[in-house]
């Protein structure tokens, strides 16, 4: 199930479907365009502001926790279509590893398209059954006596993670904050650190 | 006669604790976005979506009963083309004659 480029036969199963659904006029190549560019759009920037506001505005923290969804619309977000978000918030005690076990199911409209590991059959059978393996091969080690709860999304209901503000960050603005948070941060398997090489996509 | 069991048995796609992938090590690299056969694919999906020929039930339900040799061989975006194909023709959207 690795990353591999589609068979011959697949791309052909989509050229007829697209072309017998644009005969029907149920289709066009401008709707399809427009998806595309929105899908393109939504990236890890858009929950790494959410998180970055949250370490500064209480009040943004609190409606963050109650209704991701509303604190993702009220950054401009459309989140038409999309099922709840719920927002898991870590403490000194408990870390949390987001995992979808039946599929793939994420928060695309603010973190971006899934990472292909995210959708692996390793990382969705291993995350709930020794998930502090799977955060060592991602480099995370946590401290002794923290609790890992790791939580499923599903087609239903998506998760993001809400890291603890990392030490060392007191007195940045939001939008230094904001750079530091990445992707993996929100999954679950980073921690945001000050001065970490910035090697996995943001 | 026999008590059936009843116990469920976990189908394919429920990965979770599977014992099958237990030492195959997560590919942390392997994080780049979707191919343009990807995108076009998740592009298509969310149009018909949007036009509600499609839900994600639909499609998770008709990945899910994919034989399970595919389950695990095809690529994620191939998957849910067959998914989406599936369900345009199961509402005669389209024929099965059109996509061969």
């Amino acid at each position: 199930m690795a990353n591999q480029p589609p068979r011959a036969e697949s791309l052909a199963l989509l050229a007829k479907l697209e072309a017998a659904l644009k005969r029907r006029g149920i289709v066009s190549d401008e709707e399809i365009e427009l998806k595309r560019a929105s899908a393109d759009r939504a990236n890890p920037m858009t929950g790494a502001r959410m998180v970055a506001r949250a370490w500064i505005d209480p009040e943004w923290r609190a409606l963050l926790l109650r209704d991701g969804t509303a604190a993702a619309e009220a950054m401009g977000i459309s989140m038409r279509g999309n099922p709840p978000l719920g927002v898991l918030e870590d403490t000194a005690g408990v870390h949390h590893l987001v995992v979808c076990t039946l599929c793939s199911c994420y928060p695309r409209a603010i973190i971006g398209y899934p990472p292909h590991w995210y959708k692996s059959a390793a990382y969705r059978s291993r995350a709930v059954r020794e998930p502090r393996a799977v955060l060592a091969e991602f480099g995370t080690v946590l401290p002794a006596g923290m609790q890992v709860r790791v939580v499923d999304s599903t087609a239903d209901f998506r998760w993001m993670v809400l890291p603890q503000r990392p030490a060392g960050t007191e007195g940045w603005t939001e939008d230094q904050l904001t750079a530091l948070v990445t992707r993996d941060d929100m999954v679950g398997v980073t921690l945001p650190r000050v001065g970490r090489r910035e090697s996995r996509a943001a | 006669m026999e008590t059936p069991n009843l116990a469920p048995f976990p189908a394919q796609h429920d990965l979770g604790g599977n014992p099958r992938f237990r030492c195959t090590p997560v590919e942390i690299e392997d994080d780049a976005p979707p191919d343009d056969f990807g995108k076009r694919v998740d592009a298509l999906r969310a149009v018909l979506r949007d036009k509600g020929l499609i839900t994600t039930d639909e499609q998770r339900f008709n990945i899910e009963s994919l034989p399970e040799a595919e389950y695990f061989d095809l690529t994620y975006y191939e998957k849910w083309l067959r998914a989406v194909a599936a369900v345009m023709i199961a509402k005669g959207v389209v024929t099965w004659e059109e996509l061969q």
